[in-house]
Formats: structure tokens, C-alpha cells, sequence
């Protein structure tokens, strides 16, 4: 009898364990980025900023009621294993909304799976053919190569020059901003007279900027994320050219300046407002978010970059859209998702609509220039 | 009889999917374990079998998907005559680069298949216009077999395990015939498979072609799979990879690859849990296998089990005479 009772109380138990687990069911956040290889500058962040959020947001009693949970597999920067941990993610582990895709290989390489299972994808991923056209499914966060393209021959254009030459790297993020700079230059009234292109392991460009020097260019604009950049800065200081130099939102952290030094002295680029989040007025609306993302940030894990903002953003506009869907079915979130209108995030004000995913306009990129070591915003 | 093993291996292929419709383990990852056999089955043919290396097979892997890819979404040619046309160049292309390539022996064949692998990863990069660059090339359009289009993960599964199968069948064929004969006589001593008269310049070049076709072949097929092809998939990293399949299999056995490209693949899908412990639990058991079972792990665990059979009976004899 009472060996009866004991099985009896084992199994009630386990069944309120059941109950409550149900009660609580969790949001089941479905993450791919690429933490480890040559990307990691941009997932590591990523991940961190997420996790840090979500343990956040259910220390304080989740969303809705429902604590939130992260599920992450690292993609190494591998687009077939991209693929594979999507199918994962929906098919296994039965995820809300996914949030990632760090590089535009890893996004674009699982939109068709995303496309076909009918489920909310944000992006954290830079090119401008993610959401053009626009997929009734995917939304995405970062500004495009397309506005910093925009951005530098717009200040181009206003300081009255018209000849540009362009030298990028052979990496995506190269490839992808001399390609917006090419289709954009004329409606600016912009020629290109060079357009030179170097590896981005290569240690030395001056082949390329004499080039570019005997081109009758009037200013350089330089595609390029790493190394690479700083070594074209330093090789136009050292060459003695001295048309202004337009460096890409590739190289807006602190260690371009660290590696290009004293030659990074007058280099204009756009970055995003997160990089010189302490200079805004601040009368700026989105002075405070990002004060409150860099402070939370550099607490834990030191110097902040807007790479993680990206995943902040994307975290709290999928958050606010379940939160006015009040659940997680799939069409509604997306539906939500994209009336996002007036959210202040980290890379500028979103106001998503069904022909625009992104929703970011030119404003959400500052134009900054290095000045004694330091960022100047220039508008 | 002497196909019995192929015979096993076809049914359980069959049976999976049947028993479990759903499973991601299946239905996805069986798809990647199944293009990787293909892969490993060919280059194992090269290695073990002519015991001749190859540092550069993605090469072929990429130009059979990029064939795909890129005759299907700038040309429109039906994905099958693209297939096709991936598969006589990639093995054209084989077939030229073989002759001088293999001329090479030992660390300097490496290093030509090495530099190989790169200039061809390098053209995917730098080829924008046809490739997409580093971004890569989205858009592919479905597999369309004769008026039926392969969509979903289990069909998927279907159309590769048959290719697959396909793969494994010819390859156990073709090392029982004259040509394997002729392929592992060059890999015991290619002097003395010379003095038996034995063509060897051809029938390395015969291994070569056949294993990249088979290489172009998977390529294809996982062009219109994945639906977007990009020169990450088809990097050092991955030749490196095939290798380390067909050694860990065991070399010079089609059962081996098998062995090695399920095992490889299931070991990278089933590690993601420990996160940052991955890298260095797969380098661990690796390294074990290789130390353990020094002729791979498919003669390493039918040895194994054989001793566990023979443990059990001299056990039960023991048992019957007390």
C-alpha cells in the first residue's frame, strides 16, 4: 500500500510538472551566426548581445508571460551548414522567429528554406538584394552597403568634386559596396576614373594608389573591412596624395584608427550612431538607446561595437511584435513585424512597411570624420 | 553474394526514411551524409585504390554546382542537360589536368592538387559576373527530372540516396574489375605494375576522371538542393575534409568511405550541443580513431565485432563443458 502511494505521488508530481512546463511554454528564439572564423568580429557580438538580453528580459518575467529561449548553433561562416542548422532550427526545435544570418552568404543561402516553411526571419546582414525585392518573410536590421555607398558620394558631391577613384578588397563586403558605388555614382553626377581592387591578405596597395594618383581622381572611396584599409590609409599618407579619403562603415571601430595612425587624420566615413553615440545633441531620440546598449554592454564584455546593435535591434523589434500579436503565431508576428514604425534601435529610427523591410532611411548614418585620433560628426 | 553488403546497406537507406518520415537526422542530415559518400566513395577510388592524393577535390564538387547554377539561372537550360554538361567538364577538365598532374609523386602531387583547389576557388571568388563573387549565386531552380521537380527534404532524400547508391554500386563494380585490378597493382608498386604491362599513366588518369565526375555529380545535386551555391562550400577546408573522410573510413574500401563521410557528418551535426567544446571533442575522437583503429573505422569495428562474436562463443563452449 504504501509502495502504491509512492508511485501514486511520483506520478502526480511529474504530472504538475507537465502542467507548469505547459503553462510557461517558452518563445523559442532560433539563432545561426557566425561566431568562430573569419567573421567572428561580427557574430561574436551578435551572440553576445543576444544572450545577454534575453537573460534580461526573463529575469524579468519574459514576454507575455513566457520566458524567451535562445537556441544557437555557429555557423563558421560555412553557408551549407547555414542551411542545414535553419532546417534545425524549424524542423527540430520547433523555433518561433529566427534571428541571424550574419553574413549575406549565410542569409541568402537559407531565405529559400525560410521562404517555404512560412516563418519570421530577421537578418543581421549587410546587402541591399536581402530585402530588394522584398520576401513576404524576411526583414532585416543593419543599414545596406547601398546608403554608405550613398552617403559618401552624396558628401562627394556636395564638396563639388566629380572625378572618384575606387579601390576595394575581394571579400563579400568589398565586392557588394563597389558594386552600389558603380550603379549609384551617376545619379550623383560622379565618374569613376579608377577602380582598382587588391587581396585582402595583401600587405602593400601603393601599385594600385599610383595608379589612382596618375588617374586624375579628385578623391579615393575605399570598400574594405580589417586589415586592408588601414594599410590603403597608410600607403596614401605615405605616397604624399592628398584627395580627401572616404573609407567605408566597415572600418567604423576604434581599432582602424589604432592600425591606421596618424595617417587616419582627416578620413571620412559613414558610421553608424552607436560609434559616436556620446558626441549626438541631446535633443537626438536615439542618444539614450544607445547610451543604455554601450554602458550594458561594455559592463560585461568591453568595447561595444555596432555589430551587436544590430542583434539588439532585431532582438526588440521581434520582442514588441510578439508582444502585439500576443503570441507567436508565425503570419502574425510577421504581420507585426512589419507595422514596426517609429522603433528607436541602435543603427536609427525603424518604420517598416510591406514594401520596405529594412526600413532605415540615410539619416540612420552619421558622417563622421577622424579627427586627433577621434570621431567628427561631420552633418 | 559478393554484393551482399550493398545489398544491407540499400535496404537500411530505404527503410530509414519509412520509419521516420520527420526526423531531421534523417531527412536532412541523412541528405548531407548521402552527397558526402558520393564524394568520399569517388576520392577513395584515387586514394586508397591508386593511392594517389587529392588536396584539391572541392574543385570538382564546385564546378559541377557552379555548372549547375550557372547554366540553369543565366541560360535556363533544363537542370538535367546542365547536370550533364557539369559532369563532361568537370571530367575534361580532369582529364586534361591529369596527365601532368600525375606525374607527380608523394608531397608534390599534394602540393599541385593543393594549388589546384585554390585557383579554382579563387576563380569562383573573382569571377563575379558568372559566380556572384564571394556573396554567391541565389535562385537555382528545382531539380526537374523529367517533368517531376524534387522539393521538400524527403524527396529529396530519395533522389540522393539513389544517387548515391548508384555511386556506391559502381564504385564496388569497377574495383572488382580489370580496372581495380589494375589500380591497386599501381598502388602496391607502380614499377611493377609497369613491368605486368599495365597502362599506369591511363589508369591513374582513368581514377582521376572518374572520381572528379562523381565529385561534379554531388556538386550538382547540391546546387539545386541547397537552391544557392557560394565559394565557402567548396574551400581547402572542405578538400581537407573528404580526405579525412576517406581516411577515417579506411582506405582502399567503398564501405570504408561510406563509413567515413556518415560518420564525419553525423559527428559534426551531433557536437554543435557542446558549442564551444566542438573543435576540440572532434579533433579528440579523430585523433583516437586514428590511434585505435589505424586501418579506419569500418575494419576497426568489423574486427571488433567479429572478436566480440568469437569472445561470446569460446564463452559459450566454455559454459557447455562445465
Amino acid at each position: 500500500m504504501r509502495r502504491l502511494l509512492k508511485v501514486f505521488g511520483v506520478v502526480s508530481l511529474l504530472l504538475a510538472g507537465i502542467g507548469l512546463a505547459h503553462a510557461a511554454d517558452p518563445i523559442k528564439i532560433g539563432s545561426f551566426l557566425t561566431v568562430t572564423g573569419p567573421a567572428s568580429f561580427l557574430g561574436d557580438p551578435e551572440l553576445k548581445t543576444l544572450q545577454m538580453y534575453i537573460e534580461d528580459l526573463n529575469a524579468k518575467g519574459g514576454v507575455n508571460g513566457r520566458k524567451i529561449e535562445l537556441i544557437h548553433y555557429d555557423t563558421g561562416g560555412n553557408t551549407k551548414d547555414a542551411v542545414n542548422f535553419v532546417k534545425r532550427l524549424i524542423k527540430s526545435d520547433n523555433v518561433d522567429v529566427l534571428i541571424g544570418g550574419t553574413t549575406t552568404g549565410d542569409t541568402m543561402a537559407v531565405i529559400p528554406n525560410v521562404e517555404k516553411e512560412g516563418i519570421p526571419f530577421i537578418s543581421l546582414a549587410g546587402a541591399v538584394e536581402i530585402i530588394e525585392p522584398v520576401k513576404k518573410w524576411v526583414f532585416k536590421v543593419p543599414h545596406t552597403d547601398r546608403m554608405a555607398a550613398a552617403k559618401i558620394l552624396g558628401d562627394i558631391r556636395k564638396r563639388g568634386l566629380s572625378k572618384v577613384a575606387l579601390i576595394t578588397g575581394d571579400g563579400g563586403f568589398d565586392k557588394s559596396g563597389r558594386t552600389q558605388v558603380l550603379e549609384l555614382a551617376p545619379n550623383y553626377g560622379i565618374t569613376l576614373v579608377a577602380d582598382e581592387s587588391y587581396g585582402n591578405k595583401d600587405t602593400d596597395m601603393t601599385t594600385q594608389l599610383t595608379k589612382i594618383r596618375s588617374s586624375g581622381a579628385e578623391a579615393i572611396i575605399n570598400f574594405g573591412l580589417g586589415q586592408a584599409p588601414a594599410i590603403v590609409t597608410k600607403n596614401v599618407k605615405q605616397l604624399g596624395i592628398t584627395l580627401p579619403l572616404y573609407q567605408s562603415h566597415g572600418v567604423a571601430s576604434q581599432t582602424f584608427i589604432d592600425l591606421a595612425g596618424a595617417a587616419a587624420e582627416g578620413v571620412r566615413l559613414p558610421a553608424a550612431a552607436l560609434v559616436v553615440a556620446e558626441q549626438l545633441p541631446n535633443t537626438d531620440p536615439q542618444k539614450p538607446v544607445l547610451l543604455a546598449y554601450k554602458n550594458k554592454y561594455e559592463a560585461k564584455y568591453g568595447p561595444v561595437s555596432t555589430f551587436g546593435g544590430h542583434a539588439y535591434d532585431g532582438l526588440m523589434i521581434t520582442v514588441a511584435a510578439i508582444q502585439r500579436a500576443g503570441g507567436t503565431d508565425k503570419a502574425k508576428v510577421r504581420d507585426e513585424i512589419e507595422k514596426t514604425s517609429g522603433f528607436i534601435g541602435t543603427a536609427g529610427v525603424f518604420n517598416m512597411s510591406p514594401e520596405d523591410h529594412m526600413g532605415l532611411n540615410l539619416d540612420a548614418f552619421k558622417l563622421v570624420e577622424i579627427h586627433n585620433g577621434t570621431w567628427k560628426i561631420i552633418e | 553474394m559478393r554484393l551482399a553488403g550493398f545489398y544491407i546497406f540499400a535496404a537500411v537507406v530505404a527503410l530509414l526514411p519509412v520509419l521516420f518520415p520527420d526526423n531531421y537526422f534523417v531527412v536532412v542530415v541523412g541528405t548531407s551524409a548521402g552527397l558526402h559518400v558520393i564524394l568520399a566513395v569517388g576520392l577513395n577510388l584515387l586514394i586508397g585504390y591508386a593511392g594517389q592524393i587529392s588536396l584539391g577535390h572541392a574543385a570538382f564538387f564546385g564546378l559541377g554546382a557552379y555548372a549547375s547554377a550557372i547554366l540553369s539561372t543565366r541560360f535556363d537550360w533544363p537542370s538535367l542537360l546542365a547536370l550533364v554538361a557539369g559532369l563532361i567538364a568537370a571530367g575534361l577538365i580532369a582529364w586534361v589536368f591529369a596527365r601532368p598532374i600525375l606525374r607527380l609523386r608523394g608531397h608534390y602531387l599534394a602540393m599541385a592538387t593543393l594549388g589546384f583547389g585554390i585557383i579554382a576557388h579563387v576563380i569562383m571568388v573573382q569571377a563575379t559576373q558568372w559566380t556572384g563573387g564571394p556573396d554567391g549565386l541565389a535562385g537555382i531552380p528545382p531539380l526537374n527530372l523529367l517533368g517531376w521537380q524534387v522539393d521538400g527534404d524527403l524527396q529529396w532524400y530519395g533522389v540522393i540516396a539513389a544517387a548515391m547508391l548508384l555511386v556506391v554500386w559502381l564504385s564496388l563494380n569497377l574495383v572488382d574489375s580489370q580496372v581495380g585490378r589494375a589500380l591497386r597493382a599501381v598502388h602496391g608498386s607502380e614499377f611493377a605494375a609497369r613491368m605486368m604491362g599495365i597502362d599506369t599513366a591511363r589508369t591513374k588518369t582513368q581514377a582521376f576522371v572518374v572520381s572528379a565526375v562523381f565529385a561534379a555529380f554531388a556538386g550538382s545535386l547540391f546546387a539545386h538542393q541547397q537552391a544557392f551555391v557560394s565559394p565557402d562550400s567548396f574551400n581547402l577546408t572542405v578538400s581537407v575534409e573528404l580526405v579525412t573522410m576517406v581516411v577515417l573510413g579506411g582506405l582502399a574500401s567503398t564501405f570504408g568511405a561510406v563509413c567515413g563521410a556518415i560518420a564525419l557528418t553525423l559527428l559534426q551535426q551531433g557536437l554543435v550541443v557542446f558549442e564551444d567544446y566542438e573543435m576540440l571533442i572532434h579533433g579528440a575522437l579523430l585523433m583516437a580513431v586514428m590511434i585505435f583503429m589505424p586501418q579506419g573505422l569500418f575494419v576497426g569495428l568489423t574486427q571488433a565485432a567479429h572478436r566480440l562474436g568469437s569472445t561470446l562463443a569460446r564463452s559459450k563452449f566454455r559454459r557447455s563443458l562445465d
